[in-house]
């Protein structure tokens, strides 16, 4: 996983409560035994006017205009700022591979649903949680003429835009520590081997049966 | 002695380490495994050259992508076919034992897993999928993992985690007539909201739930995940036990005893304290439908679509707006109205013999209306068939215009070839109603299995008490 670094980017507002993982990503994309290229299929049933499976040629389907994410104004956007329980739904890590393939580094909403915002962290994309009145100052700047550009320095724990105060938020000290360093899960884990091998041990004397 | 929840014991029982913060090495003892979230978590173990660390934890089977129809000549979408294949090949690599497309105990990982006896009261069990709450049922903590995680069980026996807090769902009280574990659920979703359970692990007590059968049990569970919480579970009694009596995967003849005496320790204690409790007659449940694009946005069968205007929250309102737009429905029309042109009875909620014996009960004798064009039923198992089968409730089916399938997961995600095209309405025994979830532009109506026969023989939805009274 690559280090999270601080970067300024364009923020595409998308004004939903509620989007579900089936709407991130269709199930016809889960077919793909691969982490990428799940970009272009971000958002499909909303994004084309088509319906899309996979192997067709993107570039060439209709687009619907009415889509937030073809408005020209959020052009190469790296945050997403969206409404309550963002990631409802199915567990598919393929939900943030496809935001995080399509440019996506950031999402910016007042809650998550509990198994995308965890899987959001084990893929360097940063899900963060403001307030709901913060939510709707920001929506109002992202839907004026110009786009909304932001900072996002999790070192410091801070959204700034122009000379405005900073805007602060929470992060687990451990899962940000994961993502300023860039760990893998699984190497860290693998450090406590004896623990874990004391572990089965203590469990299989209390309950022999879990070992038949 | 503080007295504790049943999620704080099945907790504390798992905790291999925890870090000052709360962070804690949580070890898992069962492990399914299926084909749409595994691929990418054996091929990061290769890449990194990590074995799996207990094989014998895992078990696994394909369902999201299977065919329900005839499977002697295998699958025809090539892409589906890779991703089985891949499956079957990453197992055998591997040596996780797995019950392959025609193995006659393949299944919906759900339903496979309790019915092999592999779920086991006191587990910690995790699956790449959101549903893997069905398995708290047994008075377990099971929750859905993304696919990373996937990779880290299979490499470490274990998960990082922090402690949810604890909801105490207490459905007071015997349920009415024609009121079943699916109903009772929706009620409960509709009620707390598809985020009302995020954060939480939910206990789910009363007498309604404590006369639910296992089947039933997993019912509710399976669905704590559409309340937004990962876990869901019920406390351990007699059922419980014999239930998993005698399963392939139970505890042998000389753990048998001390594995009951411990399983019967699995219950909250009197006097345990709960971040939130939530306290629902069970009298007020009526048999319910979803109306709308969100397992929240769901009424009971005699009512009508609800108006948007009546709601006072505007981002609310907009999303009910937006939901009856989806659903092609008018607010104020009444639910018994609602014409259907599908019907699918299965998946992971709804999919075990209970359901289908449910089903079949409204079914005999009667014939599904003209105006459907397809009702399908998909048995959650190739033992669930089987026992069906031995039941003649296939001919029921049959006899009355049903489709009868093969296991997997289909129509209720549709990664296989059972969809609804674009403005199809269909009522489902199944677990979500988002938009596109059983195909493009598809329109889905929650319901039990019973209220899903009901509405194929009648053509709308029917209220199931006029039908039994």
């Amino acid at each position: 996983m690559d280090k999270f670094q601080t970067f300024t980017g364009i923020v595409c507002p998308l004004d939903r409560s509620n989007v579900d993982t089936d709407a991130i990503i269709p199930k016809q994309f889960l077919k793909s035994i691969k982490r990428t290229g799940f970009g272009p299929n971000l958002f499909d049933e909303w994004r084309y006017l088509d319906h899309g499976e996979p192997g067709m040629d993107n570039s060439a389907r209709p687009t619907n205009p009415d889509f937030v994410l073809n408005d020209p104004r959020y052009a190469g956007a790296s945050i997403l700022l969206t409404r309550e329980n963002f990631g409802c739904g199915s567990s598919r890590e393929h939900a943030p591979w496809a935001l995080e393939d399509y440019g996506f580094k950031v999402i910016i909403a007042p809650s998550y649903a509990d198994i995308f915002f965890n899987n959001s962290f084990k893929n360097g994309l940063l899900p963060i949680v403001l307030n709901a009145a913060t939510v709707d100052r920001l929506f109002e700047q992202a839907n004026g003429s110009h786009a909304l550009e932001l900072t996002i320095d999790l070192e410091v724990q801070q959204i700034r835009v122009g000379e405005a105060a900073p805007i602060g938020f929470d992060v687990d000290a451990f899962r940000k520590h994961c993502l300023l360093e860039g760990l893998d899960d699984i190497g860290l884990t693998l450090q406590h081997v004896d623990d874990i091998r004391a572990y089965e041990e203590r469990r299989q004397q209390q309950a022999p049966w879990l070992f038949d | 002695m503080k007295a504790k929840t049943l999620y704080d014991k099945l907790w504390e029982s798992h905790v291999v380490r925890e870090e000052p913060d709360g962070t804690a090495l949580l070890y898992i003892d069962r492990h399914l495994v299926h084909e749409v979230t595994s691929p990418q978590a054996f091929e990061g173990l290769r890449l990194a050259n990590r074995p799996v660390w207990r094989a014998s934890a895992n078990l696994a089977t394909a369902d999201h992508n299977v065919p329900t129809t005839d499977r002697s000549k295998g699958i025809a979408d090539p892409v589906s076919r890779i991703q089985v294949e891949t499956l079957d090949q990453n197992c055998a690599d591997f040596r996780i034992l797995e019950f392959g497309m025609n193995d006659p105990r393949q299944g919906i990982v759900h339903v496979m897993g309790p019915e092999q006896g592999a779920t086991l009261p006191g587990m910690t069990v995790v699956c790449g999928d959101s549903h893997t709450s069905t398995h708290g049922a047994f008075g377990a903590l099971a929750h859905g993992i993304g696919t990373s995680e996937v990779e880290h069980v299979l490499a470490t026996q274990c998960l990082i985690q922090k402690k949810s807090k604890s909801m105490l769902v207490v459905v007071d009280g015997p349920a009415g007539p024609g009121v079943t574990a699916k109903d009772i659920v929706l009620a409960v979703i509709g009620r707390i909201g598809t985020a009302g359970g995020t954060g939480y692990a939910i206990e789910f007590s009363g007498q309604a739930i404590r006369d639910l059968s296992i089947e039933g049990r997993m019912t509710v569970c399976n669905m704590a995940i559409e309340a937004g919480a990962r876990a869901g579970f019920v406390a351990v009694d007699d059922k419980t036990i014999e239930y998993v009596k005698g399963r392939p995967f139970a505890p042998s003849a000389q753990h048998w005893d001390q594995a009951v005496a411990y399983w019967q320790t699995l219950h909250s204690d009197d006097g345990a304290e709960f971040d939130e409790v939530v306290v629902i007659p069970a009298a007020q449940i009526l048999p319910q439908v979803t109306w709308g694009t969100s397992p929240e946005m769901v009424s009971p069968v005699s009512d009508k679509v609800p108006d948007p205007r009546d709601e006072a929250d505007p981002v609310k309102a907009d999303g009910m707006r937006r939901a009856l737009s989806y659903m092609g429905l008018e607010a104020g029309t009444p639910i018994t109205q609602i014409r259907l042109d599908k019907v699918f009875i299965g998946s992971c909620t709804n999919s075990r013999i209970e359901d289908l014996r449910a089903a079949a009960a409204i079914a005999r004798g009667r014939k599904v209306a003209e105006s459907v064009k397809q009702a399908l039923v998909v048995p959650g198992s190739g033992l669930v068939k089987a026992q069906a089968e031995q039941e003649g409730l296939h001919k029921v089916f049959i006899d009355a215009g049903f489709e009868w399938r093969e296991p997997g997961c289909s129509m209720c995600l549709a990664m296989n070839a059972d969809r609804l095209e674009p403005g199809e309405r269909c009522a489902s025994t199944s677990n979500r109603n988002f938009e596109g979830r059983q195909g493009k532009g598809g329109r889905t109506h929650l319901v039990s299995p019973a209220m899903a026969a009901a509405a194929a023989i009648a053509g709308h939805f029917v209220d199931i008490r006029d039908l039994q009274a």
